[in-house]
Formats: C-alpha cells, sequence, structure tokens
C-alpha cells in the first residue's frame, strides 16, 4: 500500500537512522540531536533553581535568614519560575521528542522548525529570568494583577509558550506522520498514550496561558486600565494548574517507563491504565478552582463542582495508577521468581537500579505526601485552614520536586547511555542519589506542611520577627526540619548534576550494550517483558502485595482527611 | 513502553476490580464530604460578596471608624468597637485598617476588601485565610468561639513590604 505523502514527507530519504542496539529502536539523528538540546537546557534551568531553592530555604529556617527581603521576593520569583516551568517544561519536550520519534520507530518531522521553538523558548527563558534578576519584576510566579512588572516580563513567558506550543504540535504531527508511514501497528505504546494525554492537557493550558499573559503584557504596556484581579486570577490558575497536570500525566509516563526499563513490567491492564489517563483529559483541568476557593465572587457550587474535579474523577484516575504501577512491577517480579508470600517481590526488588530507587521513592512521596495533602487543601472548607499557608508549597513540593522532579532525573540516567551514548560515570552515586533527594524533600515537605498547619504564611519573608506573639513557637522547629531537608535536597540535586554533568563530558563515548545500569546481566526490556502473561500465568501471579499496600494507603489517606475536618470544627465560626 | 499486544481490550482481573470498586466510593465519599459540611458544619466558606470600588470601600471604612473609634493603637490605627452587624476592614501596601474589638460569641459581618493591590486576609492563630482583592466586598460572617489579641497577617504576596502588613482583632470576653 502507498503511503499517503505529507507536504514535509519529501525529506524522508534524507532522515538518517542509526539502530540502538540495546532496544533495536531506530533513532533519527535530527530528533537525537533536539532530545539533547532540550534535555540540557532542562538541566542547566535544575541546576539555577537549585541555588536558589537553596538560598530561599535558607532565609526561611528562621536560625539563619540568609537573604535580605528584596533578594528573597525576587529569588522566589526566579525559582518558581526556572524550576515549575523551565525545567520541567524543557525536560517534557525533550521527552516528547523521544516518546513520537525513538519509541515509535519513526522520524522527525520540520526539524528546522523544532529548533526554532527551541531557540524561542530559550529566549523567553533568558528574558524572563534576566528582567526578574534585574529587579524589574518582582512580581512571584503568579504575577497578580494589579502588581504590575516590566513588559518584557511577560513578552519572555509568551515567546516561552509559544515556543512550547510549537512543541506540541510538531509531537502530534510526529505522531501522525509515524501512523501514516507505517513505522508502527496497532495501539501507542501506553507510555507514548502517557504523553500524549500530557500533550493534550498542554495545548489547553497553554491557551489559557496566552489568554493570561497577553492581556496582561497590553495592560503592563498601559494599553488597557483595568485588569479584574478576580478574572486574572481564574484565567491564571487555567493556566498554573493544569501545567501541573501536565507534569503529572508526563511523570505518570514516565514511572511506567522505569517500571519496564528496570524490572521489565507491563501494565496488566492496558484498558484500565488507559482509562485512568482518559479520566485525566476529561477532569483534571477543573482543579484550577482549588486556588480560587476562599476569593470573593463565586459560588458554592461553582467551588465545589470544580475542586472536586466533577466527582473526583481525576483522583480516581491517579489511584488507578496508584495501583496498576507497582502491581505491573509485583507481577514482573513475581515471574522472574520472587513469588513467595506478599511481599518477597519487595524484598528482592533492585534497589540498587537508580530508576528503581527513583520510580519507588518518587511514587511514595508523591501518593504519600503530595497526593493525599493536595485532595485534602484542596476541600473547599478546609481550604479556609490551608490557603496560602506552607501547606501548599508543602504539597507541591511533594508532588512536582519528590515525584516529578525525582521521576525525571530517574529517567536521566537512562538517556546518558541511550541518547546521548556515553557511559554513565559515578554509578555509585547515581544509586544512593535517589534516595538522598528523596529523603531530604520529604522533610522539606513535611516540615513545610507542619509549619502550614501552624498558620504560617508561604512567600513571607519574615513571621516570626514582626509579631512573635502570632505564631507557636514550634515553628521554628518545623521551619527547621525544612532546612535542614532542603539541605540534603541539596546534595541530592547536586549528585545528581556532577553525574549528569560527568557522563555527558568526560563519560567514556560508546553504544549502550545494556539497558539496566548496575543490577542484572539481562536486558529485562527484552528478555522478560516481551512474553504475555498466559491466563494460568495471570493466575498465578495476582498482585496481592501491591492491593495490601493501597490499602494501608487508603486508611493513610482517610485518617489525614478527616483530621482535616476536626482541625477545622475547632476554629471560629464562619459562613 | 512496548508496543501493547494486538487485542488489548482484556476484561481486569479481580484485584483490580476490587481497587476500582473501593477508589470509586472513596471518590463518592470525598465529593459527599463537601455538601453534608455545608449543611451540617459550622465552618464553611462565605459566597457573599459585592462589586465596590477602592474609592467607594475606603469611604465606607473611614465613616464606619468616625462612628465606632474607641482609641488608637501604638501604631496610631484606630480601635474601633462597633456592635454586632456589618463591620468593615480594608488592606493596603501595608496595614489592615481599622482594628477591630469584638465581643466572643456575637456575630458580624466582614466587610474585606483591598485599595491597592490583591492582599490575604488571614486571621491567626485561628488560622482561617480570606482573600482580599480590590473591587471586591467580601462578606465574612464570623462568630469568635475565643478572646484574647488575634493577628491579621497578610498572606499574598504583595510587594517589598508584604511581611511587615500585620493587623490586629481583639476579642473580649
Amino acid at each position: 500500500m502507498t503511503v499517503t505523502t505529507f507536504p514535509w514527507s519529501k525529506d524522508r530519504s534524507t532522515t538518517e537512522y542509526r539502530t540502538c542496539p540495546v532496544t533495536t529502536l531506530k533513532v533519527d539523528l535530527a530528533a537525537e540531536k533536539l532530545i539533547i538540546a532540550n534535555a540540557v537546557a532542562a538541566v542547566v534551568f535544575l541546576l539555577i533553581g537549585g541555588i536558589f531553592a537553596l538560598l530561599l530555604a535558607l532565609t526561611r529556617w528562621q536560625a539563619i535568614h540568609l537573604l535580605n527581603p528584596v533578594w528573597f521576593y525576587r529569588v522566589l520569583t526566579a525559582h518558581g519560575f526556572d524550576m515549575l516551568v523551565l525545567w520541567i517544561v524543557f525536560f517534557e519536550c525533550a521527552g516528547l521528542y523521544f516518546a513520537s520519534t525513538v519509541m515509535l520507530n519513526a522520524r522527525q518531522v520540520a526539524p528546522k522548525l523544532a529548533w526554532s521553538a527551541f531557540v524561542l523558548m530559550v529566549i523567553g527563558a533568558v528574558m524572563v529570568n534576566v528582567i526578574v534578576l534585574m529587579g524589574k519584576a518582582d512580581v512571584l510566579f503568579t504575577a497578580y494583577v494589579p502588581l504590575k512588572a516590566h513588559p518584557l516580563f511577560y513578552l519572555g513567558v509568551i515567546l516561552f509558550a509559544v515556543g512550547a506550543l510549537m512543541v506540541i504540535g510538531i509531537f502530534f504531527t510526529n505522531i501522525v506522520v509515524a501512523k501514516r508511514e507505517k513505522r508502527y501497528e496497532g495501539s501507542l505504546p501506553l507510555a507514548v498514550f502517557g504523553l500524549v494525554t500530557a500533550a493534550i492537557l498542554a495545548t489547553y493550558t497553554l491557551l489559557a496561558g496566552a489568554a493570561t499573559f497577553v492581556p496582561a503584557f497590553l495592560w503592563s504596556l498601559g494599553l488597557f486600565e483595568n485588569y479584574d484581579p478576580g478574572i486574572y486570577r481564574n484565567l491564571f490558575w487555567a493556566f498554573g494548574h493544569p501545567a501541573q497536570q501536565i507534569n503529572l500525566a508526563a511523570m505518570v509516563s514516565i514511572w511506567y517507563m522505569l517500571a519496564t526499563i528496570t524490572v521489565g513490567a507491563t501494565p496488566i491492564n492496558e484498558k484500565l491504565s488507559r482509562f485512568a489517563f482518559v479520566l485525566y483529559i476529561f477532569f483534571i483541568n477543573l482543579g484550577s478552582a482549588h486556588h480560587l476557593l476562599v476569593d470573593p465572587g463565586l459560588s458554592f457550587a461553582w467551588k465545589v463542582s470544580n475542586t472536586s474535579y466533577a466527582m473526583y474523577l481525576a483522583v480516581l484516575g491517579s489511584l488507578i495508577h496508584a495501583f496498576s504501577i507497582p502491581a505491573a512491577v509485583e507481577v514482573a517480579l513475581r515471574r522472574q521468581g520472587h513469588k513467595r508470600g506478599l511481599l518477597e517481590w519487595l524484598r528482592k526488588a533492585p534497589w540498587g537500579e537508580p530508576g528503581f530507587a527513583a520510580l519507588v521513592v518518587s511514587m511514595f512521596l508523591f501518593g504519600w505526601i503530595g497526593g493525599v495533602t493536595g485532595v485534602t487543601i484542596g476541600t473547599e472548607q478546609i481550604n479556609m485552614v490551608a490557603h496560602n499557608t506552607m501547606r501548599i508549597p508543602g504539597h507541591f513540593h511533594a508532588t512536582v520536586v519528590a515525584g516529578t522532579t525525582l521521576a525525571f532525573m530517574g529517567l536521566t540516567y537512562y538517556v546518558i547511555p541511550l541518547i546521548f551514548r556515553r557511559e554513565l560515570v559515578l554509578k555509585s552515586w547515581a544509586k544512593w542519589q535517589p534516595y538522598i533527594f528523596g529523603f531530604g524533600m520529604a522533610l522539606v515537605s513535611i516540615g513545610m506542611i507542619v509549619s502550614g498547619i501552624q498558620g504560617i504564611p508561604r512567600r513571607h519573608w519574615d513571621i516570626t520577627f514582626v509579631n512573635p506573639t502570632a505564631v507557636p513557637g514550634t515553628v521554628n522547629l518545623s521551619l527547621a526540619v525544612m532546612g535542614v531537608g532542603a539541605l540534603i535536597a541539596v546534595v541530592g540535586g547536586a549528585m545528581f548534576l556532577i553525574v549528569v554533568l560527568a557522563s555527558v563530558f568526560l563519560g567514556q563515548k560508546r553504544e549502550a550494550n545494556r539497558l539496566t545500569l548496575l543490577s542484572g546481566d539481562e536486558n529485562p526490556l527484552i528478555e522478560h517483558a516481551v512474553k504475555p502473561l498466559t491466563p494460568s500465568e495471570e493466575h498465578r501471579f495476582q498482585p496481592k502485595g501491591t492491593f495490601v499496600i493501597v490499602l494501608a494507603f487508603l486508611m493513610f489517606f482517610a485518617v489525614y482527611y478527616f483530621s482535616n475536618w476536626w482541625l477545622l470544627g475547632r476554629t471560629w465560626i464562619v459562613r | 513502553m512496548l508496543q501493547p499486544q494486538k487485542i488489548w481490550w482484556k476484561p481486569l482481573g479481580r484485584l483490580e476490580k476490587n481497587w476500582l470498586l473501593i477508589a470509586f466510593v472513596w471518590s463518592i465519599v470525598l465529593t459527599a464530604m463537601m455538601p453534608l459540611w455545608f449543611f451540617i458544619g459550622r465552618q464553611n466558606v462565605p459566597a457573599t460578596s459585592f462589586r465596590t470600588t477602592p474609592e467607594e470601600f475606603k469611604e465606607t471604612v473611614e465613616a464606619f471608624v468616625a462612628k465606632y473609634q474607641v482609641g488608637t493603637d501604638e501604631n496610631n490605627v484606630p480601635i474601633v468597637a462597633p456592635p454586632p452587624g456589618d463591620v468593615y476592614i480594608y488592606g493596603r501596601q501595608w496595614q489592615w485598617y481599622p482594628v477591630l474589638k469584638l465581643k466572643k460569641g456575637e456575630t458580624y459581618r466582614v466587610h474585606v476588601s483591598s485599595l491597592d493591590v490583591q492582599h490575604g486576609f488571614s486571621l491567626q492563630p485561628v488560622n482561617l485565610t480570606f482573600m482580599a482583592l480590590p473591587n471586591y466586598d467580601y462578606v465574612i460572617t464570623l462568630t469568635p468561639t475565643t478572646s484574647g489579641e488575634f493577628t491579621v497577617v497578610c498572606n499574598e504576596y504583595c510587594l517589598i513590604g508584604h511581611h511587615t502588613m500585620i493587623g490586629k482583632i481583639i476579642i473580649e470576653e
């Protein structure tokens, strides 16, 4: 059958491929360069944002109180943008190129357009950083109007978003072209499906971003007078919160990838996992209401129906993944012979494999800390005792940092041999890094959450100095826990950066010869994963251990959730 | 990560089915808690708000202060002791105005707004937060259940002096 010709498919003959010896996948060299460029940009901004993180933590740690207020708020603005947007989005762009070409054996369409998207994003990123550090935009990440920043701040954000939107367009085109050219057959692999979910979420997120920042840009130029703060908040969070859901979908996809790479796990039920991603697409954007729960101008019905994702259907999606991924790991390990009792598979799991460590630590912290606290503080009434306290950054440092960032770090260790084609150096550092980083971030999150429960505001230079009677004395302790955690996490982050940079620049140049870095000699992808489970095996290898773990998780969830209702019930009467 | 089998549409396993059911029931519990609390709980998010302008709101607050002022605090901010009913407070860079003197157990309709940028009206250590936005008059129907001196901190960033924006509410027995 002839392949339908696309206008840009004439350059197909010039596409250069290499074949990956480990996965036998074809790698388009143009895509490979794009993946490398985006991944490098991501890591650079992680480095910058990480330095800012250290400065901030050492300021909020009351005993040290490093920066002065002006620089605290300035660095906080840059930290938010560099970490929450630049590091993550650049990494996701690398992920999108990888998923839409390498994983499908397909080619990169329009590489020149892709490069111009990259250049736009870099210009926007640098512009925002420079303007912020020049002190022209001390408005924090949210830039709530009527706080006004320099017009170039908004323009930088817009340029970055346009670049990102172009990448998403190219991603979809890559997939369509791959299908047309019959590069793959049947359905997309689940991880690619998950990234398609992320890209769909990203499309309307970035459009909402345009609706927020284009008027803000014009307003900062003085072209119109009044930008309603309530409307801005609504628009901004239609961008700001779904942006984190893109990370969620991307992270879950990467969890599935890491499970396959490290233990050869395959999804035990594609139907269920895909259904969970579809739930994200339909419901997760409603979560933008989480930020508007104590705003004037909105009704109870509006707040409740939005904050609950219609009926916690997006949470249901996450609960499905919370079962499916560990279950896939469990079934894979049981098949490899670790089948005694409930949890032998867990004892015998490759804990020394960086990707596995990153997967487990990331899932654990994301779910048990990030997810549980997120649903709780997003409850309409409970939000009154949580809004803008440190419980909010406590929640999202558990999700975006301990969860997403750690998952991305874990995957990076495998990208280096496979895509950069460099031997990973300092493997023993890579082995410990997920634990150290995860432990530090857990302390950061817990310290923040405990401070927040005591009423300590987020984004605040100093609460204890101004009015010592306003806060309980135990706050100093919880802020110190956060500070110590931050130091440990910075060590973990630095270890990651050193391993990555040392490997990329000094690692031995060679083709990868196996998938795992430290555990086993075999290639789990080939050895274990390719054989589908037979019905009798399905019966024998039930994920019983996982079932017990998720039940324990649900108990913990319920205890935390209801104790917050109890906490709310003790405050003043309010209506 | 791998190509799924040709036909991946297969029924769920027993444990998967159980978990899906449990998770769905939990989602319904989470949803039902909010309307339930709306009817039986004593703490609900205020949903009354009016359009206003900074000028208009400032005038209202000043008339309110002139009527019920009983003194000034150490920062020269008026202390106001109104009867139960409508009371007014505004936030601006970087002050909450005025100081309210209220009675425990009485119910007040606290009107909160901002004269300039967004502020967060956060009562501590009671730990209740509401947004104070310019052009919005947010009416918080509040019944203090404890007495003493309470702090109103600003917990929405409002430029460099943000952390110095501290107000006061005094609750008498």
